[in-house]
């Protein structure tokens, strides 16, 4: 019995013979509600954006590699800017954290077919492209060049047609996130598997219920924000206007109110594929799940009530400052108890040192670095000086590059496999990781010493002083290019000509990986049943379920 | 759990510790402190470079042991010890970082109220006001009426009266876009105006000097009131007290001098304010710290501190040259004929004195004769 399951398990009817693959590749371009299609729909869409992104970033640091402003002209230099980091956030780190993630895992890991409204779901991704391709067509147009944070009164006179589009594609971007969260809390909280309570889930799902939190509470208040700011574009009111009697501070209250959670909301996910990931490669159970899981709810809490960390040196009082840096102090505790946590995980563990493996030890180290960093900034006095600076470009892309995108590759080496049925080629792995990390640190640390000798950001022209530290900076970013290269050829031979993938290649013990590589449409064929909580590496239980293989460790009575 | 050596771990923590505190001091990555304040914000990145420096050693340090340590030997395809938790290390590590934080905030709670970042005991009313000790010190300066002292919801700090204020000087009237509606600040909250305020010891006394600066695309201007100066370039003395008004005709910027380590948004349609000590003579560079459009990054002028008598000796000069019916008594000042003006300029040129004043028309002489 066992010896046919195992059989099938090789033999599984999804990526195996041509003429399947010939019709199959056509779902990906469908409004298919199945909850795998569209996660890796939101997968693809978003690495392209990746791409797109990286691209224009490459175009402003070739601007940047020299003091004088003579690679683009101002106006595109601006749009430039502005474009790649509203594609970073909008388009990259949140749909592919969020929607591609969290699609793809969360009714695997808690052992259901689908997510709660699998329409809504598809309808979530599907406003994605059309968002994409609007925010990209500013460029015929004049692309916004107010920042992606476009403050008023600059965004309400420079460009205006470009900043019309860039409102409007940021407002049914921020929808499909809004339509995503609501699908992933229902689902999370009513439908997991039998046996499966709430203190025995995935971390993943703990962040992914945090997230969602806040994208529900923060969105609505950026699309409020935003719909002021085109009315006062478009039909001469003056909510941020201050010829019309406007407040350009209010603008920035209401900005933040939303983007300050929405740092979290592209962190916090990945927080938890990197507490998925450590525990399969470090043979150990997650250190500390409790504290993981809750502190996930504290940062997330208390990522509401920051935002005027944003806004130390503009139009707030002193005592309005100083409430703020003490609650953004704060949020240093829960997310050094993840670090830390993460750390003593790793301690004493049997590490496969895989590519998943080494992106995601790759993103404590860096994350630590721009959490570090900071803190330092929610310090208002040393904020005052570095504010606006490249310091803050530095602690930014620590976070969200040396965080998020380092652990989103990690997620993808981890997941290829159940993903497409195929492993990736481990050297080339290790060849992308080398360049990743070599092309990071070389672009984003000399950024600190750049912020705090003087050189502030959104410019094309700088001090020749710094013309050495930039002109290193620049290179990083090249080897960062460069660095993306290995990484497509690996995915794309690795699809066609991977090694197949059994159905547990690196012996988890979620869900996920107790049914084939990929999964079947409805994921498991019997419901399943939780017997075993998901990090209990090391003990004889885990054993037996690895060694049983697919569906035998998720059903009731079924041992053979 | 594998804990290694007693020892081992000891005198790891103390290099840890060594490197830490000698690279907070040491981290050379901070420009020349030019203004009081600038030391007090020095020493509180210190310390946070020093609290930085020694966790990035312990997350880096344990990351790049346990990649060689704790690596899966080939034929070893067990499982790893199975360790949950630990709740008295996790006690330990949620209250350390709880601490250093609490120690960092109340720090800079400390260094903000020292910059005058919380000015409590200061209205913008007395800011604003004149008593008579400022004569001698502002050459040419009206005494304006203190504005009248509403008590603790002082007015005099909203952005109507600041802003009429300082439109009161000509010169900064002659700058401003006073078609910008002034914003009003929060009536309930006191001294409001976004600032860097007096530091405590100076907290009460104006400032020894207040300039207007006013941010436009892509230029300063700054205005002395009452001496007619409009300059692009920020002259202030060392060792007194200046007070900048700050607000912007258009949109926002930001005004910043990195030596000082003091920034504050310029914003159309309110007043904020920077008050700062130039600690050292030299010349510093003034940033625009928000961006303003397309030419954001060129946006840049300097600060020049100078000894007092320097400034006084640069604000004579520049009202002499800002005042035209001063103009033909400040050039010619000798009482010289023409030709005995112009003899030294001669020598050298072969001519005499006599040709050079014929062909020098007489009427241009009139006034200074």
């Amino acid at each position: 019995m066992t010896q046919t399951f195992q059989e099938e398990a090789v033999h599984a009817p999804a990526h195996g013979s041509p003429a399947d693959s010939k019709r199959e590749w056509r779902k990906y371009f469908s409004f298919s509600t199945d909850h795998k299609v569209i996660g890796i729909q939101y997968l693809v869409t978003s690495f392209i954006f990746y791409l797109v992104g990286g691209f224009l970033a490459t175009l402003v640091r070739t601007e940047l590699a020299t003091p004088q402003s003579d690679f683009v002209s101002p106006d595109l230099y601006n749009g430039l800017f502005t474009v790649h980091a509203t594609v970073m956030i909008f388009l990259w780190i949140v749909p592919a954290a969020t929607g591609a993630f969290g699609n793809y895992l969360i009714p695997l890991l808690i052992g259901t077919r689908d997510m709660a409204f699998p329409k809504l779901n598809a309808v979530a991704f599907w406003l994605i492209p059309p968002g994409g391709i609007l925010l990209m067509s500013s460029f015929f147009f004049g692309a916004p060049g107010s920042g992606w944070t476009s403050y008023p009164p600059l965004s309400l006179i420079y460009n205006k047609i470009g900043e019309v589009i860039w409102i409007l594609s940021v407002l049914i971007l921020g929808t499909s996130s809004i339509l995503g969260a609501v699908n992933f809390i229902v689902t999370i909280l009513m439908m997991r598997a039998p046996g499966m309570t709430l203190n025995r889930m995935p971390l993943f799902c703990w962040s992914m219920l945090a997230a969602s939190c806040l994208i529900l509470i923060g969105t609505p208040v950026l699309a409020g924000a935003l719909i002021l700011l085109s009315f006062d574009l478009l039909i001469g009111t003056a909510f941020f206007n201050p010829t019309g009697g406007g407040d350009p501070v209010v603008y920035q209250h209401m900005f933040w109110f939303y983007s300050h959670p929405a740092v979290y909301i592209m962190i916090l996910p990945v927080f938890g594929l990197i507490s998925e990931i450590l525990p399969v490669h470090s043979r150990k159970p997650i250190f500390g799940y409790k504290a993981i899981a809750y502190s996930s709810f504290a940062i997330s809490f208390l990522g509401l009530i920051v935002w005027a960390h944003h806004m130390f040196t503009s139009g707030t009082p002193p005592w309005l400052r100083m409430f703020f840096m003490i609650n953004t102090m704060i949020i240093a505790v829960p997310t050094g108890i993840k670090v830390f946590s993460w750390l003593a995980t790793i301690w004493g563990g049997k590490l496969r040192l895989n590519s998943a493996m080494l992106f995601a030890m790759g993103f404590i180290s860096m994350f630590v670095i721009g959490g570090i960093s900071g803190v330092m900034v929610a310090s208002v006095p040393f904020d005052i000086h570095v504010h606006d600076t490249y310091f803050i470009v530095a602690h930014l892309h620590y976070v969200l590059f040396g965080g998020s995108v380092f652990g989103l590759y990690a997620g993808i080496y981890h997941w290829f496999p159940k993903m497409s049925g195929r492993m990736m080629n481990e050297t080339l792995g290790k060849v992308h990781f080398i360049l990743t990390l070599v092309g990071f640190n070389l672009c984003f640390l000399p950024m600190h010493k750049l912020g705090l000798e003087g050189m502030n950001r959104r410019v094309a022209e700088y001090d020749p002083k710094f013309a050495t530290l930039n002109l290193v900076v620049s290179i990083g970013a090249y080897i960062l290019a460069v660095s993306t290269f290995p990484f497509l050829f690996n995915v794309v031979w690795s699809i066609f000509k991977g090694e197949k993938a059994p159905s547990n290649p690196w012996g988890g013990l979620t869900f996920e990986w107790q049914t084939f590589s990929p999964p079947p449409h409805e994921n498991f064929s019997i419901d399943p049943v939780l017997l075993i909580e998901p990090y209990e590496y090391g003990t004889e239980e885990a054993k037996e379920i690895i060694k049983a293989g697919p569906f035998l460790a998720t059903t009731v009575g079924a041992k053979v | 759990m594998n804990i290694p050596s007693s020892i081992a771990t000891l005198l790891v923590g103390i290099l840890l510790t060594v490197v830490s505190v000698w690279y907070g001091q040491n981290h050379g990555l901070l420009p020349v402190q030019a203004s009081e304040e600038a030391s007090l914000i020095d020493g509180l990145f210190n310390l946070m470079m020093t609290i930085g420096t020694g966790l990035f050693l312990i997350v880096q340090g344990t990351l790049i042991y346990s990649l060689f340590k704790f690596r899966r030997r080939p034929d070893d395809d067990t499982d790893g010890p199975y360790i949950e938790g630990n709740i008295p290390l996790e006690i330990l590590w949620t209250s350390i970082p709880a601490v250093i934080v609490l120690i960092i905030a109340v720090y800079s709670f400390d260094v903000y109220t020292q910059i005058g970042g919380l000015d409590p005991m200061n209205h913008s009313a007395m800011a604003h006001g004149q008593g008579t000790q400022q004569v001698a010190q502002r050459p040419g300066a009206a005494i304006a009426a203190p504005l009248p002292d509403d008590g603790d919801n002082a007015s005099g700090t909203r952005s109507p009266e600041v802003a009429a204020e300082a439109m009161q000087d000509p010169a900064t009237a002659a700058v401003r876009d006073e078609s910008v509606p002034q914003q009003n600040d929060s009536s309930a909250m006191g001294s409001t105006a976004p600032r860097i305020g007096p530091t405590p010891d100076k907290a009460g006394q104006p400032p020894a000097y207040v300039i207007n600066a006013t941010g436009l695309q892509f230029a300063w201007l700054f205005t002395y009131p009452d001496t007619g100066i409009v300059a692009g370039e920020l002259h202030v003395p060392v060792g007194q007290e200046i007070l900048l008004n700050i607000s912007a005709n258009d949109v926002l910027h930001a005004f910043w001098v990195p030596e000082y380590r003091l920034k504050q948004d310029a914003i159309p349609g309110r007043q904020t304010e920077l008050r700062f000590t130039p600690s050292k003579v030299g010349e510093y560079p003034v940033i625009c710290a928000e961006l303003c459009g397309a030419y954001h990054g060129v946006m840049k002028t300097k600060v020049i501190a100078q000894t007092q008598a320097d400034f006084d000796a640069w604000l004579k000069e520049q009202q002499v040259a800002s005042n035209p019916d001063q103009l033909n008594e400040a050039i010619a000042t000798a009482e010289q004929s023409p030709a005995q003006f112009l003899a030294p300029f001669v020598h050298g040129l072969g001519i005499d004195a006599q040709v050079i004043q014929q062909l020098h028309p007489e009427h241009m002489h009139a006034s200074a004769s």
